[in-house]
């Protein structure tokens, strides 16, 4: 959950390694799985197909946030179109009557967009702990043509020795060790 | 042998370059970004920044005098303002429907377009919001069209379909920035990672501290795919709430239960046509020609083509069920259109939306520049003048004949037409120099997909030359 990154210390050490081609980084990420690396994670220019179940990453939250917030804005705007209409001032427009439920369909429809997308992507924001402009930009390629995987210290068994030994295996272009 | 027959096919026309390497997709996008602007970006970005600030004046003027300065008379209290609303709304629509519902659908020739389509979306609406605001008169009362609460303790009657539009409108637009903004995250990352000073500055904090990591992205394909889902069915209600401003009066002409599928159609035809016109542009000025091939070009003409018969088949929809009702009214509306003194605007309707773009039936047409920015010109001018048609026939002669009148614009009516075209034009132009027009993030996806495909083949070419040798 987005709550760890508060909680858990940062990770003083890290190795990270970068691959040109998306599919060697598919492969080290499952060989970084298979040797229990843990905290382990990518930093890619593009979204990757199948990168996040490589890694053990688990599925987003976000679509329940949309689907809870999308109902929520719905049931708001036809609650206030009832009250408006029906009970705070009713008004005799043409005959109709107070509670004109299919009139009242559109605005509920737009309420309950409105919103889901605007809470969707506060959500984004959120889980992605958006704005942040303190995290270290670990390559500035990692934006541009260059893969990376990214192992953390996360305890006593990290071993970077080790970890060097396997990812150099994998064919990267370049493994660093970082002090973040 | 069996695995050669089962390698996919190679398409005939790669969307993508697959020799392109991931750093020439940065390179070419960002280019135009980075270099000074040439004279023809500042010719017309000089054009339209004069047509905006001659619609400012046209508008101080009118708030200041009233709307009276324009042609609207009795019966015809919608004109130009009303027909250059819904116009520009339907522009919108295609923006919409590339960006959220070929993505639903996986269409990734999507991927090259989709940036500056949903840019072309958010200054259309904006363009088209302007419109009822100045058409109020007295604007300064616009904040009445909310519900807010007021001393007056009145509220808003939300069984009006004037006040769906307003709904509908302030959340297209809402939604449709959500997800221009949340598509441009990572390109805004990749320009803040190439560029230093001033400009690392701007675009780091545009891309929000961006870094790409797979626990971000993996939040951000849900959202991102979300917002699309939203955004589908929000852009199909907004032309029907559009439409529901005529649909739901009962003057002939405009009460008809077509109406919302036929505008939906509409918007998506004149939308493409639009989307088609900036980007034969867009492509030629920034040398983009490599990104927005003739393939994405000929996918959209062939939606004009589809989307056009649509538009015709409800043309003929309409008068045949308004000559065969057996209602004087309605069967009088619809021949006057025909025949009556707006002809002339119903027969360039008809020319311009349902006969021109009968050319793309033929590849060599469909797949000419040329032919296809005359074509998504003449697309918009019938599809402008379909509305004007709609709004202002219908008007002019209803049920009355002492009632009639004609309807003659005045200069203030083509300078808001000049106007919002200047309007639209200067945001796209301001969007093509300083944001990514193209989303480097997709199209990356899309050329490693090239790539893989070629390698496939240049495989099978390599078997198919081992089995031959011996």
């Amino acid at each position: 959950m987005f709550l760890d990154r508060f909680r858990k210390p940062r990770p003083t050490r890290a190795v990270l390694a970068l691959y040109d081609d998306p599919d060697r980084l598919l492969t080290a990420a499952a060989v970084a799985k298979e040797h229990g690396f843990q905290g382990v994670d990518a930093y890619t220019p593009y979204a990757i197909h199948g990168l996040s179940e490589a890694l053990g990453i688990r599925k987003s939250w976000i679509p329940y946030v949309t689907l809870v917030m999308g109902l929520s804005g719905a049931i708001l705007g036809l609650t206030f179109e009832i009250w408006t209409s029906a009970f705070d001032w009713p008004i005799n427009v043409g005959g109709k009557p107070f509670i004109s439920l299919p009139a009242f369909i559109p605005v509920t429809f737009e309420c309950g967009v409105l919103l889901g997308g605007t809470m969707t992507l506060a959500a984004l924001l959120l889980a992605c702990g958006l704005p942040n402009f303190k995290g270290p930009i670990l390559d500035r390629n990692l934006t541009n043509d260059r893969f990376g995987l990214f192992v953390p210290e996360y305890g006593p068994e990290w071993n970077e020795d080790r970890i060097l030994g396997v990812l150099r295996k994998t064919g990267p272009v370049e493994v660093k060790i970082l002090r973040v | 042998m069996s695995d050669v027959l089962e390698a996919p096919v190679i398409p005939a026309e790669p969307l993508i370059d697959p020799r392109k390497t991931f750093a020439d997709v940065n390179e070419d996008v960002s280019a135009p970004l980075e270099r000074k602007p040439g004279t023809l970006w500042k010719v017309a970005f000089g054009i339209s920044l004069l047509l905006t600030l001659q619609f400012a004046a046209e508008i101080s003027y009118q708030i200041y005098k009233g709307i009276g300065i324009w042609g609207l008379n009795h019966p015809v209290g919608w004109a130009v303002d009303i027909t250059s609303f819904v116009f520009w709304i339907g522009i919108g629509h295609a923006g919409t429907l590339i960006s959220a519902i070929l993505h639903l659908f996986r269409q990734r020739w999507r991927t090259a377009i989709n940036r500056s389509a949903e840019a072309m979306t958010i200054f259309a609406v904006m363009t088209a919001g302007l419109f009822p605001l100045i058409h109020l008169g007295r604007t300064w009362f616009a904040y009445w069209l909310v519900p807010l609460p007021n001393w007056r303790f009145l509220w808003v009657n939300f069984r009006s379909p004037l006040i769906w539009d307003v709904f509908a409108v302030t959340t297209y637009l809402t939604i449709s920035l959500c997800f221009w903004y949340t598509g441009l995250i990572p390109d805004f990352a990749s320009l803040r990672d190439r560029s230093t000073g001033w400009r690392r500055a701007i675009y780091g904090t545009l891309s929000l501290g961006w870094r790409g990591s797979e626990r971000h992205w993996q939040h951000y394909e849900r959202a991102y795919m979300m917002l699309a889902g939203l955004s589908t069915p929000l852009v199909l209600s907004v032309h029907s709430i559009v439409s529901f401003d005529f649909a739901t009066s009962l003057l002939p002409g405009w009460h008809t239960t077509i109406f919302p599928p036929y505008f939906v159609a509409g918007a998506i035809f004149s939308g493409f046509a639009m989307v088609v016109t900036l980007l034969v542009i867009l492509r030629k000025v920034f040398h983009m020609e490599e990104y927005i091939t003739l393939q994405h070009l000929e996918n959209m003409n062939k939606i004009i083509l589809a989307t056009g018969m649509m538009v015709g088949y409800a043309y003929a929809t309409e008068f045949f069920v308004a000559l065969y009702s057996g209602n004087p009214y309605e069967r009088f509306t619809f021949l006057n259109r025909a025949t009556g003194p707006f002809a002339w605007a119903y027969w360039i309707m008809v020319s311009c939306n349902v006969i021109v773009p009968q050319v793309f039936w033929f590849k060599k047409l469909r797949r000419s520049i040329a032919v296809m920015f005359v074509v998504s010109l003449l697309v918009n001018v019938g599809m402008w003048f379909e509305r004007f048609t709609i709004i202002v026939t219908s008007l002019h002669r209803d049920f009355l004949p002492p009632n009639w009148s004609y309807y003659k614009p005045t200069i203030f009516d083509y300078s808001v037409i000049a106007g919002s075209f200047g309007f639209f034009f200067m945001w796209f132009l301001l969007f093509c120099r300083f944001f990514p027009a193209i989303s480097m993030a997709e199209v990356k996806s899309v050329l490693w997909a090239a790539k893989k495909t070629e390698a496939t083949a240049r495989e099978r070419t390599r078997r198919e030359e081992a089995v031959h040798v011996p």
